[in-house]
């Protein structure tokens, strides 16, 4: 009822508002000038559609990544000196006049409004177009920064102007693609030092950025390849980014390995169709000892590349618990997640890491990643810094209401028919971490994406040992934990292969 | 030349100029000598009418990961939503005492309680309870549960529960339980005997 009167409240609310605009209009306007509103709202709409883009400089060197604006004056683009210095060394200006002087630590640089010329530790530059000076700001042409900035940092500084990109020292970072050997279907990328791009997909194409990675260009802009379903892919630079476009006759996805160096490409049709065809949950107990498989539909299952996956709970802007003023729950589970992996590739488990670095993905990307691999056991880590120990989560199913529909499944509680195995999975890493003398507990959580996985699926929450929560990440406690987690897995192989 | 009426109009605006000062002038000298009551005591809102009665609240403890149930002694309406929201405010009463077990922000509230038959509750609370509730899985879970156990063992008939912030379904409690689906209350009535067992 409250629900009810609130929406006839508001409702009158805005009755009156509009009636009292209508008046206004009829008052102060008059009825002619109605006519023109909609000419001047389209005129506007289409001003502001043409609006161009903002530029932005990406700057890259070893100390730091950043963006700057790049500002249009007089038919060139400028950008302040000061604010592209300032993230690399101490810098400080003064004006004077019409004339500005620039330290960048023991260099002085002297400019003059108007000028294209300029004094750098007492020798004359050249400029490519005239100095500005905006409310104490100094602005210089973007392409002679090229030339200038060697005199200012001593070293080479490489700008491409077109993109807005500027590379200081030799920094870069190269790639190649090359399509697998016993895959035709499956492209990957190897970069020279980790990467972390947005990838996006379109019928037909799949866009990889870089924003804030020195990718450069391969030899040659146009990559082909000998596969009937990834023929090619393009390498562009616009606007401070850089650009891997897949050209693609099948839906692709991405997954990142080798942390953050590799970046694989792999049919992603068969996924769904995996997901989709599983039965409706059986009867069968809660707790039984042996699982048995959940029955299958007529669709064949995809091959298994991986047995496990493990996801690195939170990253990127999403941070998780804040473990301490210093340590962030992201970055503990990292950690964390490659050590497991280590440790079941140590026992022969092939493992892929689903968040290798600060990525932020979501909830249901996981889950489709997940499921996507058709890995027989889904790892979530998590760390806290209340509680000590481990503690081992199965899903807690939502409230369903019958929406399950022939052969496809809920996507709430998609994990419905393999919960036998996620138990069976958590009982025995409990075993093993027991045996380790590790404080452990096993309960059941509404924690997402557990419920949507289509495998055998844990989550692992990591509790510090003692009440210093920074042993969160001490290389021994990690081993420890991560050992015992690999052994129950292992320990449970067969019956967790069993599953389809 | 100035018209007269335009001298009688000022002369009789200049005169109730000064008949309002001295009239705020002297209301102003006596709201100065008026009495201020120290505590402001009048109730914000409605009393909670009834007779108390016995319920089973259960509460989280943070130090060993559970929850116990304990009963307690509260005003209950007749009134079955409005039973359920007191319910919930004498658990979150715990809650905000310093010494409490399992610490919610301040200011943490319920909003409201729907009962939907068949077996639905809604719970709406406050945005204070969301975003200063602390993060990690059991943190959360432990909240919840005690919500959600709380009251269906003192509301017969509800099968599942809805939590929302603000009137507004939210993904997450802290960044961990999730809070978009419908809970399950025979899947926490489960949870509850794992929770009840110590560690």
């Amino acid at each position: 009822m409250r629900w009810i009167r609130k929406r006839r409240i508001s409702e009158q609310c805005i009755s009156k508002s509009w009636i009292s605009k209508r008046w206004i209009k009829r008052r102060w306007l008059g009825g002619s000038s109605l006519f023109l509103l909609p000419i001047f709202l389209a005129m506007l709409a289409l001003l502001l559609s043409a609006a161009p883009a903002e530029k932005h400089l990406s700057v890259y060197s070893t100390v730091a990544n950043y963006s700057l604006p790049i500002m249009q004056r007089q038919g060139r683009d400028y950008v302040g000196l000061l604010e592209l210095l300032e993230p690399l060394g101490t810098v400080s200006a003064k004006l004077d006049g019409s004339r500005w002087r620039l330290h960048y630590n023991n260099i002085l640089g002297e400019f003059n409004n108007g000028k294209n010329r300029a004094r750098i530790q007492g020798r004359d530059a050249d400029l490519s177009a005239k100095f500005l000076l905006e409310n104490g700001r100094g602005l210089v042409p973007l392409s002679s920064l090229d030339s200038l900035l060697p005199r200012f940092l001593g070293g080479p500084a490489t700008l491409h102007a077109e993109s807005g990109r500027l590379f200081i020292g030799n920094i870069a970072t190269h790639f190649t693609a090359t399509v697998a050997t016993d895959d035709p279907s499956r492209l990957v990328f190897r970069f020279t030092a980790p990467v972390n791009p947005s990838v996006a997909a379109e019928p037909g194409k799949l866009h990889l950025t870089f924003t804030h990675e020195p990718l450069t260009a391969p030899a040659s802009p146009t990559l082909t390849f000998s596969s009937k379903t990834i023929p090619a892919a393009t390498y562009s630079e616009n606007n401070g980014a850089a650009e891997i476009t897949v050209t693609t006759t099948i839906p692709l996805m991405a997954s990142f390995s080798n942390d953050g160096r590799s970046i694989t490409l792999v049919p992603a049709k068969s996924q769904p169709a995996a997901a989709a065809s599983i039965k409706p949950p059986t009867s069968a107990p809660v707790a039984q000892n042996t699982p048995t498989p959940p029955p299958q539909s007529g669709v064949p299952s995809a091959p298994r590349r991986y047995f496990a996956v493990i996801d690195a709970s939170h990253g990127g802007s999403d941070r998780g618990e804040a473990l301490s003023s210093t340590l962030a729950e992201k970055d503990v589970t990292v950690a964390f997640a490659r050590r497991l992996r280590q440790e079941l590739e140590s026992r022969g488990i092939s493992t892929l890491v689903l968040r290798d670095s600060d990525a932020n993905l979501s909830l249901d990307d996981r889950a489709f990643f997940a499921n996507s691999t058709h890995a027989a056991v889904y790892i979530v880590i998590h760390a806290a810094s209340s509680g000590h120990g481990i503690r081992l989560y199965t899903a807690m199913l939502p409230y369903a209401e019958g929406e399950d529909r022939g052969p496809f499944h809920s996507w709430s509680t998609a994990q419905s028919s393999y919960m036998p195995f996620s138990q069976a999975a958590a009982a025995s890493v409990a075993a093993e971490l027991r045996k380790d003398q590790i404080s452990v507990r096993t309960l059941t959580a509404p924690l997402r994406p557990l419920n949507n996985v289509v495998s055998a699926a844990i989550a692992v929450e990591v509790a510090p040992p003692s009440s210093d929560v920074s042993s969160l990440l001490a290389p021994d406690y990690e081993q420890l934990i991560a050992g015992a987690v690999a052994n129950g897995i292992v320990a449970i192989r067969s019956q967790l292969g069993a599953a389809p | 030349m100035i018209p007269r009426h335009f001298y009688i109009a000022v002369s009789v605006l200049f005169v109730a100029a000064l008949a309002m000062s001295v009239y705020a002038w002297r209301m102003r000298g006596r709201a100065a000598t008026t009495p201020v009551a120290a505590v402001d005591t009048r109730p914000v809102v409605a009393p909670v009418a009834g007779a108390t009665e016995r319920v089973t609240l259960f509460v989280a403890y943070d130090d060993l990961g559970i929850l116990r149930a304990q009963s307690a002694q509260i005003p209950l309406p007749s009134v079955r939503q409005q039973r359920a929201e007191e319910l919930l405010r004498a658990l979150l009463a715990i809650y905000l005492d310093k010494t409490s077990p399992h610490l919610l922000p301040p200011g943490s509230d319920v909003r409201s309680v729907y009962l939907v038959d068949p077996g639905l509750a809604v719970i709406d609370m406050n945005a204070a309870f969301a975003d200063g509730h602390r993060s990690g899985v059991l943190a959360e879970e432990l909240t919840i549960a005690s919500l959600i156990q709380t009251l269906s063992a003192n509301i017969p008939g509800i099968l599942r529960v809805k939590i929302l912030v603000e009137g507004k379904q939210r993904d997450t409690l802290a960044g961990h339980a999730d809070l978009s689906n419908f809970f399950d209350v025979s899947g926490f009535n489960q949870l509850t005997s794992q929770l009840e067992a110590a560690q």
